[in-house]
C-alpha cells in the first residue's frame, strides 16, 4: 500500500520547529566551538582547535568539573541501581501494601528539581536542618556536619538528593523486567533445591540484563547532565567543589562570556554522552545475541 | 535476605515520607518556632507564611504562566509528534529510516549541549523573554522522545485497519486523524505525561529565556523568591507546596498513567 506524496506534509510543521530550534543550534554550537567569541562583540575569530587544546591540557577548573561529575555519576549510578533493584525485588508481588509503597517511592519523581532542592537544603541546613537535629536527638553530635557547606561532602550530599528523587522511577523499570521472567523457572529452581542466592544468580540476574542495562545507562546519562539540582542547591560551590560539566558550561557561557570556549566544552560533553549511549545499545545487542 | 524485607521497605518509606511531611508541617510554623523545634509540631501553627507569600508574590500569575507554557507545548508536542510518527509509518523505507534516524540522534543530544547557541539564536530572532519562544524550544527538545514513544507504538498497529480505510477512499489526513491517532491513545497518554511533567518542572530553559519577573514560570519564581527570603523556610515551603499542588493532585488521580508515562520516557530515552 503506497502512501500518497502528501504524506511528506505530515513532517513539515514538526520538522520545521525541530530544524530551527534544535538542529540549527547544534550545528551553530559546533562552529562556535572553534572561535574565541565572547557572545557580545561584533567580530569573532576562528582559532581552530585552540579551545579543545586548552580544555584538555591546562584548564584545571575543567578538570575539577570532570572529577566532580565522575564522583557524582559513580555515586548515583552504583547506589541508585542497587537500591532500586533490591526494592523492586521486595515489592514484586502486586499486593495492596506493595502498590502503595511503589506509589510513595515514585512520588518525588513528579516534583520539580527546584522543590526537591529546597526540601534537601532544609534537611542539610547546618543550624536547623533535619539531619543535624536527628543526629543530635539520638546522641550522635559527633556526626553533625555542615553538609552542603563542606567542600568534601557537598557533591555526595547532592548525589543523595538525586538518589532520593529518582530511585522510585528506576524501581518501576526493574519491576517490569522482573515481571517478565517466566514463573516456571523459579518453580524449577525450587524443585532443584536451589538456594535463594543461587536462584538470583542463575535465574533473576541473567534474565534481568536488559532492564539492568536500561537502568544503568539511563542513570548514567541523567546524572552526567545534572544541572537543576546543583544549580539550585549550591550553584557549584563551596569553592568549585560541586561544579559539574553542565554547570561549568553554564557559568563559562553566561557568567564569564566565554561563549566559544563553553561551546567546545558542550561538544566534548556531547561526545561523552554519545559514547555512553552507543555502549548501551552495543551491550543490549550483545546480551540479546548471547541469550538467543 | 527475606528477613530484611519488612524493615527495608518501611525504612525507605520513611526516608521518602518524612522529609515531605516535615516540609508540609514547617510551612505552618513561624521562623522562630521552626528554630525552636525543626522536627515536631509546635504550638501556634498557622497559615501565616501562606499569607506572607501570597500577599507579596503573584503566585497565581506564575501558575498561569507555567500552565500556559505547559499546555501549549503539550498540544504542539503531541500533535506534531504523532504526525511525524504517522509519516514514519507511511513513508517509503529509506525516507522513513532517515527521519527516524534524525530523531534518534536528536534524542541523544542533551539540552545542556545546545543551550548556548540556542540562546544566541533566540536572541537574534527576538524570541528571548517571550513565552512563544519558550514554548517552541520546549517543543523542539521534546519532539524526539515523543516520536519514539508514539512511533514505536504505531508500528504495532494492524496494517489491515489502515488498508481498509484506504479502500474506503480515505485520504492520509483522515487515516491519521480517524484511525492511527485514536488507536495510539495509550502511547499518546504516556508521551503527554512524560513531556508534561518535564515542561512543568523545567528550570533550564525558563532560566535562559525568561528575563522579566512577570513572565516567570513556577520553578523559576521559586528560585528567585528563595533568594529574597534566604533561609525563611516556612515561606519558601509554602511556595514549594502551592507550586506542587497541581502535579500532586494529578498524580493522586492518575498514578497509573504517571508511572507508565515517566517510565516509558526513561526506557526510550
Amino acid at each position: 500500500m503506497r502512501a500518497k506524496p502528501s504524506i511528506y506534509l505530515f513532517l513539515l510543521p514538526g520538522g520545521l520547529i525541530f530544524l530551527i530550534f534544535f538542529v540549527v543550534p547544534t550545528i551553530y554550537g559546533l562552529s562556535l566551538s572553534f572561535t574565541n567569541w565572547d557572545g557580545l562583540s561584533p567580530q569573532l575569530q576562528f582559532i581552530g582547535f585552540a579551545n579543545y587544546a586548552h580544555l584538555l591540557t591546562d584548564d584545571s577548573s575543567f578538570h575539577t568539573a570532570i572529577g566532580n561529575t565522575l564522583k557524582f555519576v559513580l555515586t548515583v549510578v552504583i547506589i541508585q541501581s542497587t537500591l532500586s533493584l533490591i526494592l523492586a525485588i521486595y515489592l514484586l508481588k502486586n499486593t495492596k501494601v506493595n502498590i502503595f509503597l511503589r506509589t510513595l517511592y515514585f512520588f518525588p519523581t513528579i516534583l520539580s528539581s527546584v522543590s526537591v532542592a529546597f526540601i534537601w537544603m532544609f534537611i542539610y541546613d547546618s543550624n536547623i536542618g533535619i539531619l543535624n537535629t536527628l543526629l543530635g536527638d539520638v546522641g550522635l553530635q559527633s556526626l553533625q556536619a555542615s553538609w552542603l557547606g563542606d567542600q568534601r561532602m557537598a557533591i555526595y550530599c547532592i548525589a543523595a538528593t538525586e538518589i532520593w528523587a529518582h530511585t522510585g522511577q528506576l524501581l518501576i523499570i526493574y519491576l517490569a523486567g522482573l515481571q517478565q521472567i517466566p514463573h516456571e523457572l523459579y518453580e524449577v529452581a525450587m524443585l532443584e533445591g536451589a538456594s535463594r542466592w543461587q536462584t538470583f544468580r542463575k535465574v533473576t540476574w541473567p534474565l534481568l540484563a536488559p532492564a539492568t542495562t536500561i537502568v544503568v545507562a539511563y542513570t548514567t546519562i541523567q546524572s552526567f547532565r545534572m544541572f537543576d539540582l546543583i544549580f539550585a542547591m549550591t550553584d557549584g560551590g563551596p569553592g568549585n567543589s560541586t561544579e559539574v560539566l553542565a554547570t561549568y558550561i553554564y557559568h563559562q557561557a553566561f557568567q564569564y562570556n566565554h561563549v566559544g570556549y563553553a561551546s567546545a566544552v558542550s561538544m566534548l560533553f556531547m561526545v561523552i554522552i554519545a559514547l555512553i549511549t552507543m555502549a548501551q545499545f552495543g551491550l543490549l545487542r550483545f546480551r540479546s545475541l548471547k541469550s538467543a | 535476605m527475606r528477613f530484611l524485607r519488612i524493615p527495608v521497605i518501611w525504612a525507605y518509606a520513611l526516608v521518602i515520607a518524612v522529609p515531605v511531611l516535615v516540609v508540609v508541617e514547617s510551612s505552618f510554623k513561624s521562623l522562630a518556632t521552626l528554630y525552636q523545634d525543626p522536627l515536631w509540631p509546635t504550638k501556634g501553627m498557622s497559615g501565616q507564611s501562606y499569607q506572607t507569600l501570597t500577599s507579596q508574590v503573584p503566585l497565581f500569575r506564575y501558575f498561569m504562566n507555567s500552565a500556559e507554557v505547559t499546555v501549549v507545548s503539550l498540544i504542539l508536542i503531541i500533535l506534531l509528534g504523532s504526525m511525524i510518527s504517522y509519516a514514519i509509518l507511511r513513508l517509503p523505507r529509506i525516507p522513513s529510516m532517515i527521519v527516524y534516524g534524525v530523531f534518534a540522534v536528536g534524542m541523544m543530544i542533551p539540552t545542556q549541549v545546545n543551550m548556548i547557541p540556542m540562546y544566541l539564536e533566540m536572541a537574534r530572532l527576538g524570541l528571548v523573554n517571550s513565552r512563544i519562544g519558550l514554548i517552541l524550544v520546549e517543543t523542539a527538545f521534546l519532539l524526539p522522545i515523543c516520536v519514539f514513544i508514539i512511533g514505536g507504538f504505531m508500528r504495532t498497529l494492524a496494517k489491515e485497519l489502515l488498508e481498509a480505510a484506504k479502500v474506503d477512499g480515505s485520504g492520509e489526513w483522515q487515516m491519521y486523524w480517524r484511525i492511527a491517532m485514536p488507536l495510539s491513545m495509550p502511547a499518546i497518554a504516556s508521551a503527554a505525561v512524560f513531556a508534561g511533567v518535564i515542561v512543568w518542572n523545567d528550570l533550564l530553559f525558563p532560566l535562559l529565556l525568561i528575563k522579566s519577573n512577570d513572565k516567570d514560570t513556577l520553578p523559576l519564581a521559586l528560585l528567585s523568591f528563595s533568594g529574597q527570603y534566604q533561609t525563611n523556610y516556612p515561606v519558601i515551603f509554602a511556595g514549594v507546596l502551592l507550586a506542587s499542588i497541581p502535579m500532586v493532585v494529578l498524580y493522586v488521580f492518575l498514578q497509573r498513567y504517571f508511572i507508565a508515562g515517566m517510565t516509558a520516557g526513561a526506557v526510550k530515552g
